[in-house]
């Protein structure tokens, strides 16, 4: 059972690492546009770098 | 809540702030910030195309279409004009419309809902943790592994209920405040007991612990919550789309000339020039200038009516034909606008006494469970006298009857059905309009603007000589005014010399208030009203035409607007009784009646007559259905049981109404009735459903054999049947 002392965690701090990550989506606003987002990627404009 | 709150106050103080806004932007400080609202954009082609034309522009700095708010941003130099840049997008082939910046910021960064976004995801998160420690307690971990286990879910459940289940607790606390239950105080208890008792049960190294459930129950209710804040957000935030369409100022005339001020900053006794098509900005007497003013939207009338000094004129009518200038006699608060909406919000408080489905849950579905979980406490304690034991058993009846499905059954169908009608063109804007439309029996129309278009139609243009037609069409092209739009709209065969004719039109000039006035071949031509032009008045709207010494009539009638007979043969079909109530003249009445289909109407009934007529059919015992859209019809629209306006309609009917139709089609109507019975219908389904787990998970947990396991499928498996059932409605 010593491992839990390993596994519990870093289960925890992948599970932060996601949280962080949703965060940030929040945070740069990805959420405002679903529909748009969606039909941009059939859009071949931005293949390079992404619109600002 | 917004929606009464935006109610309550009048439309113009909202916009006034918005309006000063605006005008500081236009003082210019730096860059521009332009909005423009593209109702016709779908898809991949249409965002690059308009981003491509936009960014091309040496003026434009920088622009971003949103495809789900079908909005462009632009951020343009000072002096750039957004009229320009929708013309230049209207040219590739959009449909573009400037929107007032000031108005919409607000709505722009939807904080509530990034807020109750991040708390969904903290609850997420801290659950699936939680829930993976829990699966291996239930799995048969024993002794100092159990207790680590509960001792991290604490660590984690603990923090995450005091952030996230806090809109929870500040609900509850303002109801109880108040001496009230609502669906938040057993939610609040519920969790607040579970975690407390299993923090508890933890330091005694007890066997159960409750913190996924706690945490399970704040993830569900707070997914229902965001649902119910989401619908409510995109239906305001395009009502606040409608009105940042129409910006209210004024031009004030003073010593130095006029100057654009918001209309709240008038005071009586200032003076203040109204352009032709545009609307009066205020109450007030006529000083100089003469024109025809169109009083539909407050009246019903269709014709317009004549206007010179001293002629009084009231908010919300149309100048047509020439510039008039106004001494204010009553601005903002009391204007006749102002009255009308104090109407409003006196029939607003009746509407707002309809209680829910949700809230007639909560009020028989909160003391019962307190008193089922206290009385299984009492219970226990006579029987077994162990105290820890008995208070388990309370808290585990709370967390099992906890109303997960409750919280999720409502917002999950009102989500649905209003994608649904949102999708058909129709903007639910209250949240009790689906369960108050479902009920409805009786449906009364407004004519003017709402079965009509408000646009007038020449009426048997075959019947005119053709040379007639087109010298009226050749003076009817210098007007703004409707009939003579309409005239001109209207396209003929036409000849060689009819063309030949119109380029000898001279001297044209538009006398406000009578008419237009031309010379072609050394004849005197005029287009315009009877008396000016010397003809005999026929019935009906019609406009003049005089050649020589010969007359000619144009009749016009107003075209039914798209759908209307269709939507009102299926509402007859649905079994609603339809009546048709306007301010118009017996014959034009009659003549749309007629043509619709329906058989009760009544014609020249005043705006208090309306909603006379509205309160005694509900005294009857009717549910009626006002669909409307003049302000001679707000305080109908509100006295109704539900309310329905078309966009085209003012900014303060929409307000009252609880659903405007986006569309021009009057169409999606009988589908909303039937999609609200669905939706009402669904509702009470999945109370049913909810009731059901109840039914088998309350006599577990009142005889104790309850465990974490049971909490937690009954919560998931009730929370999912209840969702899939609401998407059926799609």
């Amino acid at each position: 059972m010593e491992v839990l002392v390993f596994l519990i965690p870093i289960s925890l701090f992948l599970g932060a690492l996601g949280l962080v990550a949703f965060f940030w989506t929040l945070k740069s606003r990805q959420y405002e546009d679903p529909k748009g987002d969606a039909h941009r990627i059939l859009s071949d404009e931005y293949d390079d770098k992404p619109a600002p | 809540m917004s929606s009464r709150a935006q109610i309550a106050t009048c439309p113009a103080c909202v916009a006034a702030p918005a309006a000063e806004e605006a005008a500081a932007a236009g003082m210019g400080m730096g860059d521009r910030q332009i909005l423009l609202s593209l109702p016709d954009i779908h898809c991949a082609a249409c965002i690059s195309g308009i981003e491509r034309a936009l960014n091309a522009r040496s003026d434009v700095r920088r622009a971003r279409v949103n495809l789900t708010l079908k909005r462009a941003t632009i951020e343009a130099d000072t002096g750039t004009e957004a009229a320009d840049l929708a013309e230049a997008l209207t040219r590739i082939g959009y449909q573009a419309h400037e929107l007032d910046a000031g108005s919409l910021s607000g709505s722009q960064s939807d904080k509530a809902g990034r807020e109750l976004l991040m708390r969904l995801g903290v609850a997420g998160f801290a659950m699936m943790n939680v829930m993976l420690l829990s699966v291996a307690v239930w799995s048969g971990a024993t002794d100092a592994t159990r207790d680590l286990f509960h001792w991290i879910s604490a660590t984690i459940a603990i923090p995450t209920i005091a952030f996230s289940a806090q809109p929870f607790f500040r609900h509850a606390w303002s109801a109880l405040r108040a001496a009230r239950l609502n669906m938040d105080v057993p939610i609040s208890l519920a969790i607040l007991l579970a975690a407390g008792m299993s923090v508890y049960e933890t330091a005694q190294h007890g066997q159960h612990a409750y913190f996924d459930a706690a945490l399970s129950l704040t993830f569900f209710l707070l997914a229902g919550r965001y649902l119910d804040h989401r619908t409510r957000s995109v239906a305001r935030s395009a009502a606040a789309e409608l009105a940042a369409l129409e910006v209210p100022r004024a031009l004030k005339l003073s010593g130095d000339g006029e100057a654009m001020t918001s209309v709240a900053d008038l005071r009586p006794g200032d003076l203040v020039r109204v352009l032709p098509g545009a609307r009066v900005p205020v109450d007030g007497t006529i000083e100089t200038g003469s024109s025809e003013v169109d009083r539909s939207l407050l009246t019903g009338e269709s014709l317009p009516v004549f206007a010179g000094p001293e002629t009084r004129v009231s908010t919300g009518e149309v100048n047509l034909t020439g510039a008039l200038t106004v001494r204010v006699t009553a601005a903002g608060q009391d204007s006749t606008l102002h009255r009308l909406a104090d109407l409003v919000a006196i029939a607003e408080t009746t509407r707002n006494r309809y209680t829910s489905l949700a809230d007639r849950a909560a009020r028989i579905y909160a003391p019962v469970v307190h008193l089922l979980s206290f009385a299984a406490f009492g219970v226990w304690l006579w029987v077994s006298g162990d105290v820890r034991l008995s208070l388990n058993i309370a808290v585990a009846v709370l967390i099992i009857t906890c109303p997960c499905a409750l919280g999720l059954a409502v917002p999950a169908v009102t989500t649905a059905a209003s994608g649904r009608l949102f999708r058909h063109g129709m903007l639910i804007k209250n949240a009790t309009a689906l369960e108050r439309l479902a009920e409805i029996d009786t449906v009364v129309f407004d004519k003017t603007g709402t079965l009509t278009e408000g646009r007038p139609r020449l009426d048997d243009p075959a019947g005119c000589r053709p040379e007639d037609l087109a010298l009226a069409q050749a003076l009817a092209r210098g007007s703004a005014h409707p009939l003579a739009a309409a005239l001109a709209e209207h396209v003929p065969d036409r000849s060689p010399t009819e063309v030949r004719q119109q380029s000898d039109i001279e001297h044209l000039r538009e006398i406000a208030g009578h008419g237009i006035e031309a010379v072609c071949q050394g004849q005197t031509l005029r287009l315009g009203r009877a008396d000016w032009v010397g003809a005999t008045p026929v019935a009906g709207t019609a406009t003049y035409l005089r050649v020589g010494d010969r007359t000619v009539a144009f009749r016009f009638t107003d075209s039914l607007r798209d759908g209307a007979t269709e939507a009102v043969k299926a509402l007859q079909r649905q079994g609603k009784s339809v009546i048709l109530l306007s301010g118009d003249h017996p014959s034009a009445v009659a003549d749309i009646a007629g043509r619709t289909s329906i058989d009760a109407f009544e014609a020249q009934v005043l705006p208090d007559e309306k909603s006379l007529y509205i309160k005694t059919l509900c005294e009857r015992g009717h549910k009626v259905l006002m669909v409307g859209d003049g302000l001679n019809d707000t305080a109908a629209l509100a006295a109704a049981h539900a309310s329905i306006s078309p966009a085209s309609a003012l900014e303060a009917t929409r307000v009252v109404s609880d659903i405007v139709l986006l569309g021009n089609s009057l169409a999606p109507l009988p589908d909303a009735v039937i999609t609200a019975g669905s939706a009402t219908r669904r509702i009470k389904e999945n109370f049913a459903i909810a009731a059901l787990y109840n039914a088998v998970a309350i006599p577990v947990a009142l005889l104790g054999f309850a465990t974490p396991l049971a909490a937690a499928l009954a919560m998931s498996a009730s929370s999912v049947s209840v969702s899939l059932n609401a998407l059926r409605l799609r």
